[in-house]
């Protein structure tokens, strides 16, 4: 079914520039995914002469973790556990307004309309989210014996793509279910002991840096995460950091 | 030194100290309004009094209130800290918000904090301050050498007038939305998160955080409706 859609949506030149809403009009489709209809309003924008608007995307089947905004006030849009790209325009009524915003947080500048900043993550990736190992032959799938539970718990804290969406929800701008998830999914299986440590302070330490907030425990990112990752790898995260401070030499 | 860098500059180490000051104070309001409770004995202040001068004179517990001094100052001076920091850290707000994803009271603490602060000094004001200064009527008991003060008869004057009370009322309603979040919250930053004892403990929070201000709310109640 086709449907007539009002978009608000943020326009900013660039981070140091102010930044505004502006109206549109775009006719899309259910079937449309939330991408495909911003891709309708590109197309009309451009034809009619106008800058069109920066978004992010890249695998468009919710893996990579590209396509941040804010749509109506909810990371990722309204549907739960599910990346922009994945909703469909089916989740919206016709003759809907629909608001459409960046991710606003201190650590994620905005670059252009939608698009922000993110490479803090990768130097919080940079600063130890890694573990040393000689390259060579795949290993044995079940070489190194690792329990069913234990496997299943970093599997789930891996499953994170790094879109931001926690910091974008959390009211103080943190980066704690990210890096949680991050030092999580290695400390969990032997391959991640022998850095762990020295991964659990400099990844802190590069989080603190970049001008994160700190975790007030409100549950925001694990109620946005597209991956549905758990505060539980926060408090994993608090429990090792200060097991690092105080137990380690360092 | 590195145990300062750890509790006052990195995120995770400003944040335990938030929570074990805060479970301090928390075990603190429970010995507090056992305490209190005794205003309610009906022996016009007679037990009370006898506990608060045991209170204001013994020791261990006056070296334990120089402790309960200093958590207070240092769980409020580091939770604004932690706030403002993180206000900036958050940049600007979103035109649209949908609350859905949060409680209310978790992304207020720093307001409810303040207003308990307020609270505080108000509280102390009518009693602690006044008793220092003397401002005070003494009385004698059976077995005691020097005359004691009578903070029950304080407590009766200071509970007899209705603004008064509603200040202690709205106050205790702050304390007890900054329970809800906080009790479970400290267990949280402290890396206690189990899939048998949180549910645990977020059910005993939300007790806690209504028990023991509805236990406090009574006596300001009490005294101004029944026992004037």
């Amino acid at each position: 079914m086709d449907m007539k859609l009002r978009l608000k949506i943020w326009r900013q030149k660039n981070a140091e520039s102010k930044g505004h809403f502006e109206t549109y009009e775009v006719n899309a489709n259910e079937h449309m995914s939330f991408l495909e209809m911003l891709d309708v309003l590109n197309e009309q924008l451009i034809s009619e002469k106008k800058e069109p608007v920066v978004f992010e995307h890249d695998c468009r089947e919710g893996i990579c973790g590209s396509c941040s905004m804010v749509i109506n006030g909810r990371p990722h849009g309204p549907v739960q556990g599910t990346t922009t790209c994945q909703v469909h325009m089916r989740t919206f009524k016709n003759g809907d307004t629909i608001t459409i915003e960046p991710y606003r947080a201190g650590a994620f500048p905005v670059i252009k309309d939608l698009s922000v900043d993110r490479s803090s993550f990768d130097r919080i990736i940079q600063a130890g989210g890694f573990i040393s190992v000689n390259t060579g032959q795949a290993p044995d799938g079940n070489a190194l014996p690792i329990e069913k539970e234990q496997a299943e718990k970093a599997f789930d804290a891996a499953a994170c793509i790094g879109c931001g969406a926690c910091v974008a929800a959390c009211p103080n701008g943190s980066a704690m279910l990210f890096t949680s998830a991050k030092v999580s999914h290695l400390s969990l299986v032997p391959q991640g002991q022998v850095e762990h440590s020295k991964r659990v302070q400099d990844m802190v330490a590069q989080m603190d840096k970049e001008g994160f907030g700190m975790c007030s425990n409100t549950g925001a990112c694990e109620a946005e995460c597209p991956k549905e990752i758990s505060i539980e790898n926060i408090a994993r995260l608090n429990r090792a950091y200060m097991g690092s401070v105080f137990g380690s030499q360092k | 030194m590195w145990i300062f860098n750890f509790l006052f500059k990195s995120s995770i180490g400003r944040k335990l100290v938030m929570s074990l000051t805060g479970l301090f104070l928390i075990t603190f309001l429970v010995v507090h309004l056992i305490g209190n409770l005794q205003l309610l004995y009906g022996d016009d202040g007679a037990t009370f009094n006898q506990y608060a001068y045991f209170m204001t004179n013994n020791p261990l517990i006056k070296f334990t209130s120089y402790g309960l001094y200093f958590f207070i100052i240092l769980h409020t001076i580091q939770g604004l800290m932690i706030a403002f920091f993180n206000k900036q850290a958050s940049a600007s707000k979103y035109a649209v918000n949908t609350n859905e994803n949060s409680s209310w009271a978790s992304k207020k603490m720093a307001l409810l904090g303040t207003i308990i602060l307020v609270f505080l000094f108000i509280h102390m004001g009518d009693f602690w301050f006044r008793m220092k200064i003397g401002w005070i009527s003494y009385v004698e008991y059976p077995g005691y050498d020097v005359e004691i003060a009578n903070l029950y008869e304080r407590v009766v004057i200071t509970y007899s007038k209705l603004w008064i009370v509603i200040i202690y009322l709205l106050g205790l309603l702050g304390l007890a939305f900054h329970l809800n979040h906080g009790f479970a919250s400290a267990f949280q930053t402290l890396g206690l998160n189990h899939k048998k004892y949180t549910p645990l403990i977020n059910g005993l929070g939300k007790a806690y955080s209504i028990l023991i201000p509805l236990g406090f709310a009574i006596i300001p109640i009490y005294i101004y409706f029944i026992n004037r």
